[in-house]
């Protein structure tokens, strides 16, 4: 079970420490992604979105169909972010935006109806087996060489893509006027529905961007990892370890877990292979337990 | 009636309901009542125990199906090691429920003592991750658990008490049992004055605490009396299927469990296991129809908690209040024409 010889025979051969690494960071990329559109949407509507891991599934499939459609990756990530954040809105207007003032069970048990149904839909959709997409044609290029590991440049686009999307994401909540609304209107709705804005819109499109997030973050997964009905689950418990691990709320602390528990994934599945979720609660534990606010969150309580 | 303490009260209706179950025992021709039964109170044990937290301490533990599985397992693991039957001979079922009320007990203390000091969010979703770290750990230790398997090769249920759990009906007595002892030690909690420093966390923390109520420490024990409770659940299951799943710790069961709750009335004491019999009906009824039981599953949540905004004994509840309200107001009406 334990096989720290393989561990350690990797930090000692810079091929394996970059293959590795690299592997750990594109892991840790698709965590913040979806880490960042449970953020945004916490953040703003107060609403924990437990059905997020679906978005994610339900990019997946979506860009796997337009890549076999269209033969073009770019279009599939586009068409997964998309299918994500029409579902999401949707879901948000018939279902989510009743819940808004109801206690956190009722907004639970809803988000746990959304994700049966999900899995139900995409299992008769594409059937309850494996799908695999492999690397796209763009991307089957010779890859990068790098003291001596290989980097192949799918892992490139991959890791550029999340930063600069979830980076705009965040400049867009902070600074433009649709930022503004938004997180006025999280303050005190009413007072900005008389301002004549329609708070509703605001709220349903930036439940759609959190999705669109997840949904994107699907779409790039899906050359990497095998897709399956519930796929979502665990990215869902990996992204909310991450923000416990990073701070609720504080992007940069996202960035920094994901990144690190991303790198543990990839390391660990080497040296303690049965072992890595555990590695991964025992440091969400102890920052618990040592710094409850997480490694960059600024607010005590929580 | 009362002339009893509640306490006496709730212990002669628990033995009451325990001797109707024997006579439903005694008389059903076939198995396949007794088998839905012994369902029915793995469910139940389930439900009882997160009502507990869910209703009374208004704690919304997303994993309390670690706590259930946990259950079968350690009676299931304990069983099947040769050296503790051959020690314990003709105890070693009620010894190995008793080890695994405990060692649930001990696992729901530790993921207690960590998660009961963040806020509702957080807690909803560490008790979930900690669940899936429970999955995660019975599928890694394959050579103990069976791993994506199960516990297989059956449990040895020696006799005990002239019981022989093979049999269908002491199976579905031995259930009983423990179901009636379970749903009691809620009950039980639920009236005494720990109870009320349940509802009084609940309902307002900050005041508690003001009070000089330890909310911390209640919420802990809170925690660990229903992860306990609902190990015998979990060991109803492994004695009715002689095995162990690692499917009984997935998240729909914690997510299944929540509904039943809501489903049968979150503000009463009997509302859940209202809502495990109404979820049966509806589970049943589904396949019935289609396969997709998880697509009408959500359909149906989403029905419950959008539209009627309320569990079935709830609803009982608002309806009979607005039928008094009404008859008293024709009273009055009488009484001053």
């Amino acid at each position: 079970m334990l096989d720290l010889d393989a561990l350690l025979n990797c930090f000692s051969a810079t091929s394996c420490l970059v293959t590795q690494t690299s592997t750990g960071i594109i892991i840790g990329m698709l965590l913040f992604l979806v880490a960042s559109g449970v953020t945004l949407i916490f953040g703003v509507l107060h609403v924990v979105n437990f059905a997020h891991g679906a978005f994610y599934m339900i990019g997946a499939y979506t860009a796997w169909s337009a890549y076999n459609a269209t033969g073009s990756y770019y279009l599939a990530v586009l068409a997964g972010a998309l299918s994500a954040a029409v579902i999401g809105i949707v879901f948000e207007r018939l279902a989510i935006s009743r819940v808004y003032k109801e206690n956190l069970l009722m907004q639970l048990l809803v988000c746990y109806a959304f994700v049966l149904v999900a899995d139900d839909a995409v299992k008769m959709i594409w059937g309850a087996e494996y799908l695999a997409m492999g690397i796209p044609a763009e991307f089957r290029v010779p890859p990068y060489r790098f003291a001596g590991g290989v980097v192949p440049p799918f892992y490139v686009f991959l890791v550029a893509t999340s930063l600069a999307v979830a980076i705009a994401c965040l400049l867009l909540i902070r600074y433009s006027r649709f930022g503004k609304i938004v997180r006025a209107a999280a303050q005190n709705a009413s007072m900005v529905s008389v301002l004549g804005i329609r708070v509703p819109v605001y709220f349903a499109a930036l439940f759609g961007l959190g999705c669109a997030l997840a949904g994107m973050a699907g779409a790039l997964a899906a050359p990497v990892r095998s897709m399956t009905p519930g796929m979502g689950l665990s990215i869902l418990i990996d992204s909310f370890i991450v923000t416990v691990i990073g701070g609720m709320g504080s992007i940069p602390g996202a960035l920094l877990a994901a990144i690190l528990l991303g790198v543990t994934r990839s390391f660990g599945s080497l040296g303690f292979p049965l072992f890595v979720d555990g590695v991964m609660f025992i440091m969400m534990v102890a920052i618990l337990v040592f710094r409850p606010q997480g490694l960059l969150g600024e607010r005590a309580p929580r | 009636m009362t002339r009893f303490h509640p306490f006496v009260r709730a212990a002669l209706l628990a033995f009451a309901a325990f001797c109707g179950f024997l006579l439903v025992g005694a008389i059903s021709p076939g198995t396949w009542l007794l088998d839905t039964l012994t369902g029915l109170f793995a469910a139940g044990l389930l439900v009882m125990s997160l009502h507990l937290l869910i209703g009374y301490t208004g704690l919304i533990s997303f994993g309390h199906a670690a706590y259930y599985a946990g259950g079968g397992y350690i009676f299931g693991m304990v069983l099947q090691t040769p050296a503790f039957v051959a020690a314990c001979g003709p105890w070693s079922v009620p010894l190995a429920t008793l080890l695994a009320f405990c060692g649930t007990g001990l696992f729901a203390l530790v993921v207690g003592s960590i998660c009961a000091r963040l806020s509702e969010i957080y807690f909803a979703f560490l008790t979930l991750a900690f669940q899936m770290l429970f999955v995660s750990i019975i599928q890694g230790l394959v050579y103990y658990t069976g791993g994506d398997q199960g516990l297989m090769g059956g449990i040895p249920r020696p006799a005990f008490l002239g019981l022989d759990l093979v049999q269908a009906r002491d199976r579905y007595a031995f259930s009983a049992f423990l179901f009636v002892a379970g749903v009691l030690a809620v009950r039980l909690i639920t009236l005494s004055s720990f109870g009320a420093s349940l509802r009084m966390v609940r309902d307002n923390e900050r005041r508690a605490a003001f009070l000089g109520v330890n909310t911390y420490l209640v919420k802990v024990l809170a925690f660990t009396a229903a992860g306990s409770i609902a190990s015998l659940g979990g060991v109803v299951l492994a004695v009715f299927t002689s095995a162990a799943y690692p499917e009984w710790a997935s998240w729909s069961v914690s997510g299944e469990a929540i509904f039943m709750i809501m489903l049968g009335g979150l503000h009463s004491f009997w509302g859940p296991l209202v809502g495990v019999v109404a979820m049966r009906i509806i589970n049943d009824l589904t396949l019935l129809y289609t396969t997709h039981t998880e697509m009408a599953k959500g359909l149906a949540i989403l029905f419950v908690v959008l539209v009627l905004k309320r569990g079935i004994l709830d609803w009982l509840a608002d309806w009979r209040k607005a039928r008094h309200a009404a008859s008293s107001a024709k009273e009055q009406d009488h009484a001053a024409p």
